[in-house]
């Protein structure tokens, strides 16, 4: 065996074949990038499928849809809006309550691409450590941006939000939006790891709120077969929350329950046992342990 | 005590000292961001006078809170005048405007940008886009502008939409040559529409009529102020002293004219001289509204 660290998933890899192994890591760049072009075919070739943006868009001109998080700053800086971005709302709601809040940030949103991509070049020249930032300090960002929005009577974190400011820079055209881009990513590769989207984000924090009661679940039904070899724990953005499901802490059934799981799959990806697989959070996987009993 | 209890009680009082000491640093920390953010949304609060609104859209203090920055205003407009403001302009980042003297808003009748919006931040209200108030055309630069220089121009007179309401035509004695006519052109805050198609078109190299956001552009009288010529028609009558004509108390034969003073009348004229005729105005003037 060579000195080199070996991946996390090379495992799989082996085990699966390498497309059965990044197969929802292709799956979600295929979304992220295909609902981006959704969005840039109006402007860029005149095919009109989407007009708008991540914060509110109409889609064929028949489907609303609306960003919940900033139509609520909206409404805290004192102002409530048209019946049409209501409908949008509660389409949104309804969908992250099925497939989960944060799906949004694994799934759609573009910033996503750019902490990857930070986190993967952060593993590839080996760097550790950095800053300490708590995981609560989303909740504190995301109520302080009510705050500022009662309190400023504007929308005031859309004046520096990055991610509805690389989604709009990107279709409406960008000016500096990219330096605030450039910052994240350098906060992400140099300073913490998972530091935006797993510390900071408000968008994220608010979309885990949804997802406390969504549908769509990460399952473990064989965790009884983990070895122990840790992918899993080195590929996930909010590793938090495996832990407790996989090792059945406090009689944890074999169910992802965290709020702060992006639905993003790549533990389903790497696991080289085929511990993990999504699923909805009722019935018990295993079928022999009704929930909250330790089973192994 | 026993000393198990003892550092128990140490124990948690530790702990205590370190979700407080954590807690503090979270909500300083965020606090500090969040000053940071308000006093900037707040600054931006102020709009460059260049930047127009579009149609029906609230004042600025409530549009930077209604807004959504999604960009369905600027998509809807078939003349593709707006734009979202980008993070390095001095305005709220994503909000929508246009500047008039690139590219004037085109006054659609079924104002598809105010429909598109989905927040209300442009006012659904709004059904005729006469009513439109997105700014006040001001001919700023008197020293510039062509009209004013006793050029026939009146271009920003032919192109507003609103043609003889919201701009029109006044006449002057052009004091320079003395016997030429100034053809000024004279907003009316009560029709202009802000479209900014005066601005835009404006032949000079920069433009003497810019539209600005109305706080900046329109005066206001004290509240006490009560215009006499107003309140009498409205009362229908004088409500000082009965309308006396005016007249100077002149020795026989002689008459005054402002600016000339005193002067014999001619013989044969000793009656007062017809109103139409006046001396002093070049004959063109004479007779008429002038």
């Amino acid at each position: 065996m060579s000195a080199a660290p070996i991946r996390p998933g090379a495992e799989a890899i082996a085990a699966k074949g390498w497309f059965s192994a990044h197969k929802w890591l292709l799956l979600r760049r295929c979304s992220q990038i295909g609902i981006l072009l959704l969005f840039l075919v109006g402007p860029w070739f005149g095919l009109w499928i989407v007009k708008g943006n991540l914060s509110f868009s109409y889609t064929l001109n028949t489907l609303p849809l609306a960003d919940p998080y900033v139509l609520l700053q909206s409404l805290a800086a004192g102002h409530m809006p048209e019946k049409l971005a209501l409908i949008g709302v509660a389409i949104v709601v309804a969908f992250y309550l099925l497939v989960g809040g944060r799906t949004y940030c694994s799934w759609v949103c573009p910033v996503n691409l750019v902490t990857d991509l930070a986190n993967w070049l952060r593993v590839r020249l080996g760097l550790k450590g950095g800053a300490h930032v708590s995981r609560q300090v989303r909740y504190w960002v995301l109520g302080m941006t009510f705050v500022a929005a009662a309190v400023s009577g504007t929308i005031a974190w859309e004046m520096v939000n990055p991610v509805t400011m690389t989604h709009r820079g990107l279709i409406f055209g960008a000016g500096l939006a990219w330096t605030v881009l450039l910052a994240v990513f350098l906060l992400d590769l140099f300073v913490m790891r998972h530091g935006w989207c797993g510390r900071l984000c408000p968008v994220g924090a608010f979309y885990s709120l949804i997802g406390k009661f969504a549908l769509l679940r990460v399952k473990l039904p064989a965790r009884a077969a983990c070895n122990d070899c840790m992918d899993c724990f080195a590929v996930c953005p909010e590793q938090q929350v495996i832990r407790p499901a996989l090792k059945a802490i406090g009689g944890t059934p074999p169910l992802i329950l965290e709020a702060n799981c992006t639905n993003c799959g790549r533990c389903i990806d790497v696991c080289s046992k085929d511990v993990f697989t999504f699923g909805t959070r009722f019935g018990s996987p295993e079928n022999a342990s009704p929930p909250g009993q330790r089973v192994n | 005590m026993d000393s198990e209890a003892k550092s128990r009680t140490k124990g948690s009082n530790a702990a205590r000292r370190q979700f407080l000491a954590d807690t503090a640093r979270m909500a300083c920390g965020v606090g500090l961001l969040g000053l940071g953010v308000g006093l900037y949304a707040r600054h931006a609060t102020a709009l460059p006078p260049a930047a127009i609104r579009p149609p029906g859209a609230l004042p600025e203090t409530e549009f930077s809170g209604a807004c959504i920055r999604c960009g369905m205003c600027v998509r809807d407009c078939p003349y593709d005048i707006l734009h979202l403001a980008k993070p390095e302009e001095p305005m709220s980042t994503g909000t929508p405007y246009f500047v008039a003297r690139q590219a004037p808003c085109e006054m659609c009748e079924d104002i598809p940008c105010v429909k598109a919006c989905p927040t209300g931040a442009l006012d659904h209200k709004l059904t005729d886009i006469n009513q439109a108030r997105m700014g006040l055309a001001v001919l700023v630069d008197h020293e510039t502008c062509l009209s004013y220089l006793g050029m026939r121009c009146e271009i920003c007179y032919r192109v507003c939409p609103v043609i003889d309401k919201a701009i029109t035509i006044d006449t002057q004695t052009n004091a320079r040559t003395g016997r030429h006519t100034r053809f000024i052109p004279v907003v009316h805050s009560e029709h202009c529409t802000g479209c900014g198609k005066c601005e835009k078109a404006c032949p000079i190299q920069v433009a003497a009529i810019k539209v600005f956001p109305i706080h900046m552009a329109k005066g206001q009288l004290s509240e006490h102020y009560q215009l006499g010529w107003v309140e009498k028609e409205k009362a229908g009558g004088s409500l000082v002293a009965p309308d006396v004509e005016h007249r100077y108390n002149l020795p026989e034969g002689m008459k005054y004219e402002l600016g000339q003073g005193l002067s014999k009348l001619p013989p044969a004229d000793v009656a007062p001289a017809a109103p139409g005729a006046a001396p002093g105005l070049p004959k063109a003037f004479q007779g008429g509204k002038l």
